[in-house]
């Protein structure tokens, strides 16, 4: 009886038992990498706005407070937005002629919302709130990057729950006094690790490592 | 006794050839039988109407079924359980009975542990099609992922994850490797290059040397010593899923063994329902002979019994505790508004069945195969009575309930049986239903005797 497969078959074979583990490890390694990639994540890509806002200019080189434009983000869940009015209280004074400024006039003539584009935004199961976070010292610039030094924002992180975890297990790695939550720029000091357990215990931070599951506790941010 | 004894196993006067020439004359043969058609387009329209619910399912969520709290696992649940019980008679078949040398499972352990993977295919799907967001279904498993968590190793739910999984995976490898020294048959008697080549694929290379019988004898003892506990604990894992919780009529340590005796009773019923219309419309009769189906009949009658013991136990139980709540739910199954489905259960499972004490009715096919089909509807209503109506009441009067299927339910049940049915259905039209290599083996010994 002739033979059904030619003798390369046997290569064949091999070649492809071995060959489906090498691509499946290959690809989980390929999907590993896409999700932890700024093409997905979004990570340090600036986005274009309606008016090219700069951070860096206004909070970083003007020293305006954070707070001035973001008014509700110690009282509040959503740290807020600025109206259009905000934007005129200095630019009806200065820039007023500036080409760069022309949505804002006009946004402010006709009482229409300029559409900024959103840069970090949570899932909507996620409950998230601004204003606990900031009173137990964890600064803006500890999520948001070093905002005083962007021209234009991007996301800074991944907000990822891994990213979220990894705080919540350890807040001592990130927590800095309460008078320095809101500088646009911050670098950790030399002692972190020490200072950052002084004040968890000080501001009562529910400690994981202690016991206290509060803060890796599903319902805490699924509500 | 001696009379059954004395029954074969396989009807004298066979030879090699005419095992090898009947059994894959089912695949190999020129034309289809019309049976086969009709009772594959009806099994494939019952398919069809699965993908139609469950694109509906997909499209709109699991509102569209009749679950809301406090009765949360209505039918999906109740199917799942059913149809990975059945799937157990396949394994123990295969792998019990070829540890503890049983010669008669030889002509019925590939249909049967066709029967595993099919069943556990349908069981598989319920879970999934239960979840709010099927396609996150992964989440279940462990792996890196950027939500720092692992599942909830805690939870039995996860432990079904790996216990269904594994049962596929090594039912799937039992199943496949059993088979290719009957599929290298099949390439060797394929008369067209299609048919050849496929089945010479599938063989993998199959010669028959020594040192491929070597190896295929050693890897089936290894398998079946992997599937062997899967046996039991692949529906002790499933019951977990409700003694782990402290509803009043799941909280109870009978429900292991309970649930691995209905699990066989209900699988050996279901070989019992494919073999016997099998064997008539193949004219398989010479193979599976009577011998084989009064054999599984008084293994259902033994863990039909076990079954029973279940029952009784935890009535018992129940009134001996002494908890108010453990005891209502005894006497609100026996009276409640699901009562009716309760006694049905009964019926089923423990009444009827005792009519298999008698040769008579073990010797006739007919009764044998109402009987089996009995049992099956039996089992199914127990899983019902489980789920239902545990959950429908609660502690508190403030959170009862109903439950009642709605069309999509229905729809997606029977679809399943319909996914069974036409993967059977192709299963007997292109692969050797019966294990050609070791039915020659008992030749041998049957020619051996005389």
């Amino acid at each position: 009886m002739a033979q059904i497969f030619h003798r390369s078959t046997n290569t064949l074979a091999r070649v492809s038992i071995y060959g489906s583990v090498f691509v499946l490890l290959v690809l989980s390694f390929v999907l590993y990498g896409l999700s932890k990639s700024p093409y997905y994540t979004e990570v340090n890509e600036p986005k274009d706005q309606p008016v090219p806002f700069s951070h860096r200019h206004h909070a970083g080189e003007l020293g305006i407070d954070c707070r001035y434009c973001h008014t509700s983000v110690e009282d509040s869940s959503f740290a807020g937005l600025p109206p259009t009015k905000t934007c005129m209280t200095c630019h009806s004074q200065i820039w007023t002629n500036s080409a760069m400024l022309e949505p804002v006039r006009s946004s402010y003539a006709t009482g229409k919302s300029l559409e900024w584009v959103r840069v970090n935004a949570l899932p909507d199961f996620v409950y998230f709130n601004h204003s606990i976070h900031i009173h137990k010292g964890i600064g803006c610039t500890t999520c948001h990057g070093p905002v005083g030094d962007m021209p234009l924002t991007w996301k800074a992180n991944t907000l990822q729950m891994s990213w979220c975890l990894e705080c919540h297990r350890n807040p001592e790695k990130y927590v800095r006094p309460r008078e320095k939550v809101f500088l646009p720029l911050y670098e950790p000091p030399a002692n972190q690790e020490e200072m950052g357990e002084k004040l968890v215990a000080e501001y009562k931070i529910p400690e994981v490592k202690k016991g206290n599951l509060m803060l890796t506790n599903c319902t805490t941010c699924h509500r | 006794m001696s009379a059954d004894r004395a029954s074969p196993i396989i009807e004298p006067g066979h030879s090699f050839a005419s095992v090898t020439d009947q059994i894959s004359a089912i695949v190999l043969g020129r034309k289809t039988p019309r049976g086969w058609w009709i009772g594959f387009a009806i099994s494939f329209a019952l398919l069809m109407m699965l993908n139609i619910a469950v694109t509906y399912l997909f499209a709109r969520g699991v509102g569209i079924w009749g679950i809301n709290i406090p009765i949360g696992w209505g039918f999906a649940i109740v199917n799942f359980v059913w149809w990975v019980g059945i799937g157990h008679a396949g394994t123990l078949i295969s792998a019990i009975l070829l540890l503890l040398r049983q010669k008669w499972r030889t002509s019925i352990n590939r249909f049967a542990e066709a029967m595993t993977i099919f069943a556990v295919a349908c069981a598989g799907a319920f879970p999934l099609l239960h979840m709010g967001r099927p396609w996150l279904f992964y989440w279940l498993l462990p792996y890196p992922n950027t939500m720092y968590t692992w599942p909830q190793f805690r939870s039995p739910l996860v432990w079904d994850v790996f216990a269904v999984s594994t049962y596929a995976t090594v039912s799937l490898l039992f199943w496949f490797v059993g088979m290719i020294p009957d599929l290298a048959t099949l390439r060797d008697r394929a008369k067209n290059r299609i048919t050849q080549v496929v089945y010479g694929v599938l063989s993998m290379g199959w010669r028959g040397s020594a040192v491929h019988w070597h190896r295929y004898e050693t890897a089936s003892l290894l398998l079946a010593g992997l599937a062997t506990p899967l046996v039991l604990s692949v529906h002790t894992v499933v019951s977990f899923d409700f003694a782990i919780g402290i509803i009043p009529g799941w909280h109870t340590t009978i429900f292991p063994p309970y649930f691995v005796a209905g699990a066989i009773y209900s699988g050996f019923a279901m070989v019992m329902s494919l073999a016997i219309p099998l064997r008539k419309f193949y004219k398989l009769e010479d193979f599976i002979t009577m011998r084989h189906l009064d054999n599984m009949a008084k293994v259902m009658l033994a863990t039909g019994l076990i079954v029973a013991y279940g029952y009784m136990l935890e009535t018992f139980s129940a009134f001996y505790s002494g908890d108010v709540y453990e005891k209502f739910m005894v006497l609100n199954r026996w009276t409640g508004p699901y009562a009716f489905f309760y006694w049905s259960l009964i019926t089923c499972n423990i009444v009827l069945p005792q009519l298999m004490w008698l040769r008579r009715v073990r010797a006739n096919t007919l009764v044998l195969f109402v009987l089996s089909i009995v049992v099956n509807t039996g089992m199914w209503l127990e899983r019902f009575i489980i789920v239902v109506t545990s959950l429908h009441r609660d502690f508190l009067p403030s959170s009862w309930g109903m439950y009642w299927p709605t069309q999509w339910d229905i729809y997606t049940f029977f679809g399943t049986i319909g996914l069974f049915l036409t993967l059977f259905y192709l299963f007997i039209r292109f692969l050797p239903v019966i294990a050609i290599s070791e039915m020659r083996g008992l030749v041998k010994e049957e020619e051996g005797k005389r």
